[in-house]
């Protein structure tokens, strides 16, 4: 291995690792913070790239002038349908099954797969082509030999913006104190007068606003088919699982973890077997660490 | 009120009862004029991005052969069913098609796990499937016509083609199944045949969506071609990874035995631009067949709709099924199955003709370079059908 191409594996590990990134922080905070597992995050996923695809389409057809600038009212108007569906689901569907996670398990399947097939009926089951923005086409080339994918380079300084967002937000704001407070000790926030149900509906509407935004920006790399939001939930599991539920960093530190194996590993070996091996580390790690890697230590 | 003879109401009535049992006649008539053709493909579910498109296909094939008067002089009455990309469903609705609904034969099935799957159902009523999708080949059932290309087909003049006109190192870059593998298996040799290299081979998992470290290793070996088997939403991933890291059609020879039109539809015309494909049948074909295949079908379905290489096999099934049926002139399915052998057929992709005994078709090989408008060039042609050939000896 030469150092060009060194360098760009080191570079194909920081994108993978916004990547997944990207696809964990919704589910981050819907399953982490309110401990919802939602097996439709996928599928809102594919929504928000299916509004991609309807945004582009609306701009070739008129505006074709603009094009180039479809992609930020993509990303905007992705987490806009994303989050408010997420919160129709959230007060029609979701909070019915609130301290039942084996329905919430089941329910949320069940939507899965009524979704995609909602998608395969309305937008029919081939893959629709999302065009990539001119200026993001192409790879910068820093010096000869590296090629760095523009693409991928705008990937990750969307992701970088959208985490240090949700972290200010649930950090630096009342809201997010809110959050956090519901999240420790929903009876007593709720006794000094937090309106819990309504943290509730917009933690899972932001959840999945940024499923959204995550799906608007997987067309640049993947495909848009109905079933796409499958390829990406496993992945977004996991590294929410391996991170330690209840904590954003670890989160974010375990998709930097299994990004860089995950890169390396394929260098190094087969496709499938680098796929293996990972999770084979995870299990390994989770048998020791059953809260996760980096979970944060309690009392109990 | 007496004019009302009892007489009067006797006679309206038997002309009733007249009336009725011709009816029945009539019906009874029409029933026999019908013979019942299933079709059975993925329309909903995850392989349905490939497979739905084949049902209109034949449906149109079908509606050709009964305006022309249809078979033996029966018309063909279609069930079509819904394997729900479910190898399970696949077999539990095969058997309903042929023992509850009795249809003379079934053309349908798209992967090799879903045609596995109707085997034993098919053994069990002695039963017919016309499978109209490229597969790996190493399969002969008795109760199956292959009407599309098996591996050797299309891979083996793919790689001459590609040494000759292209360069003679290769990467080999697949989905981690049986189709893939199978391929380059076959590719292996014949590239050392032909004095070729292989500098790498590479498989990913069905779905895989980041093909970063793949193209990296890609860039390290720097071979001549890449022969490419990724199948599905990963190809989309491929294709765009690719042109992203500056391997595009201009500056990189890629060719698949995979990717047509149909799949160009999902990947973007840009993305696609100047990689090569091998097929049988390409949409931008010159031959009065062809032209008229195109037309009718845009006519019926819309100028927007492609038309790929397994839509059109598809629609040359029931052709063929007809021919046969005509041929052995009877609806039996083994009588047609025997009397399709040798039947032969002016396709829009040129003659196709039925193996004398193995079961597969013997049709010509395209190479076509994709362009900016989604339609591929076709830059060479065998000058012969290629002999199948399931079982390679390697």
């Amino acid at each position: 291995m030469n150092l060009e191409i060194a360098a760009m594996q080191v570079f194909n590990g920081i994108s993978l690792f916004t990547v997944l990134l990207l696809m964990s922080i919704g589910l981050a905070i819907v399953f982490g913070l309110m401990g919802v597992i939602n097996m439709a995050h996928g599928e809102l996923m594919a929504l928000g790239a299916y509004v991609t695809y309807l945004t582009a389409a609306a701009f070739s057809k008129f505006a074709p002038g603009w094009m180039d600038a479809y992609l930020f009212v993509a990303i905007a108007a992705a987490f806009a349908v994303t989050s408010a569906f997420g919160w129709l689901l959230e007060r029609g569907f979701v909070r019915h099954f609130y301290n039942r996670p084996l329905d919430t398990l089941l329910a949320t399947w069940g939507l899965s797969l009524i979704l995609q097939q909602f998608y395969r009926s309305v937008f029919g089951p081939q893959e629709v082509s999302v065009p990539l923005p001119q200026w993001l086409s192409g790879a910068w080339e820093p010096i000869a030999g590296i090629q760095l994918p523009l693409n991928r380079i705008f990937i990750i300084g969307l992701t970088a913006v959208v985490a240090i967002g949700v972290y200010m937000l649930l950090t630096r704001t009342r809201w997010g104190l809110r959050v956090r407070a519901v999240t420790q000790n929903r009876a007593m926030s709720a006794a000094v007068g937090v309106d819990t149900n309504r943290v509730d509906a917009l933690t899972f509407a932001l959840g999945a606003g940024l499923a959204g935004i995550a799906g608007c920006v997987f067309t640049m790399i993947g495909s848009t088919n109905p079933g796409t939001g499958q390829l990406y939930i496993v992945d977004a599991f996991i590294v929410v699982v391996f991170g330690g539920v209840q904590s954003l960093i670890g989160t974010a530190l375990s998709g930097l973890a299994i990004a860089q194996s995950q890169t390396t590993l394929e260098y190094l070996m087969s496709g499938s077997m680098a796929r293996v091996t990972i999770l084979l580390l995870v299990i390994a790690v989770l048998y020791f660490r059953p809260n996760g890697l980096f979970a944060r230590k309690t009392r109990s | 009120m007496n004019h009302f003879s009892r007489r009067h109401i006797v006679k309206s009535g038997g002309a009733l009862i007249a009336l009725g049992a011709s009816g029945a006649m009539l019906s009874r008539a029409y029933a026999q004029e019908t013979v019942k053709l299933g079709l059975l493909h993925s329309l909903s579910g995850t392989i349905a991005i490939a497979e739905a498109s084949l049902v209109d296909a034949e449906k149109m094939a079908v509606e050709e052969i009964n305006a022309a008067g249809g078979v033996l002089g029966r018309k063909i009455e279609l069930v079509v069913e819904d394997g729900a990309s479910d190898n399970a469903v696949f077999a539990e609705k095969a058997r309903k098609l042929l023992e509850r609904d009795q249809v003379a034969a079934i053309v349908g099935c798209y992967t090799s796990a879903s045609r596995k799957a109707v085997l034993p159902a098919l053994s069990r009523a002695k039963g017919l499937l016309f499978y109209p999708t490229y597969y790996e080949g190493l399969e002969q059932d008795k109760h199956v016509i292959y009407t599309s290309q098996e591996a050797t087909q299309s891979v083996v003049a793919a790689i001459e083609w590609l040494a000759r006109e292209k360069g003679k190192s290769f990467f080999l870059v697949g989905s981690d199944y049986i189709y893939p593998r199978t391929c380059n298996k076959i590719a292996k040799p014949t590239i050392e045949r032909v004095g070729g290299k292989v500098l790498g081979e590479e498989y990913a998992p069905l779905g895989h969506t980041e093909f970063s470290s793949i193209i990296n290793k890609i860039k390290a070996a720097k071979p001549d071609c890449i022969y490419s088997t990724v199948v599905g939403g990963s190809n989309v991933a491929f294709y765009k990874q690719l042109r992203a890291a500056g391997l595009d059609g201009a500056k990189q020879t890629l060719l698949s035995t995979v990717v047509s039109e149909n799949e160009i539809e999902g990947i973007g015309k840009d993305n696609a631009v100047g990689y090569y494909a091998c097929m049988g049948y390409f949409q931008s074909l010159k031959n009065p067949a062809n032209e008229r295949f195109v037309k009718a079908f845009r006519a019926k379905y819309g100028a927007a709709r492609v038309i790929g290489d397994p839509m059109e096999v598809a629609y040359n099934s029931v052709h063929v099924w007809a021919r046969a049926a005509t041929a052995a002139k009877s609806f039996d399915p083994a009588k047609v199955l025997s009397a399709a052998a040798n039947v032969e057929l002016d396709a829009p992709e040129g003659k196709v003709r039925v193996h004398a005994n193995n079961q597969h078709v013997w049709k010509k090989v395209r190479v076509g370079r994709a362009q900016a408008d989604g339609q591929f060039e076709i830059v060479w042609e065998s000058p012969n059908p290629v002999e199948p050939n399931p079982f390679p000896k390697l």
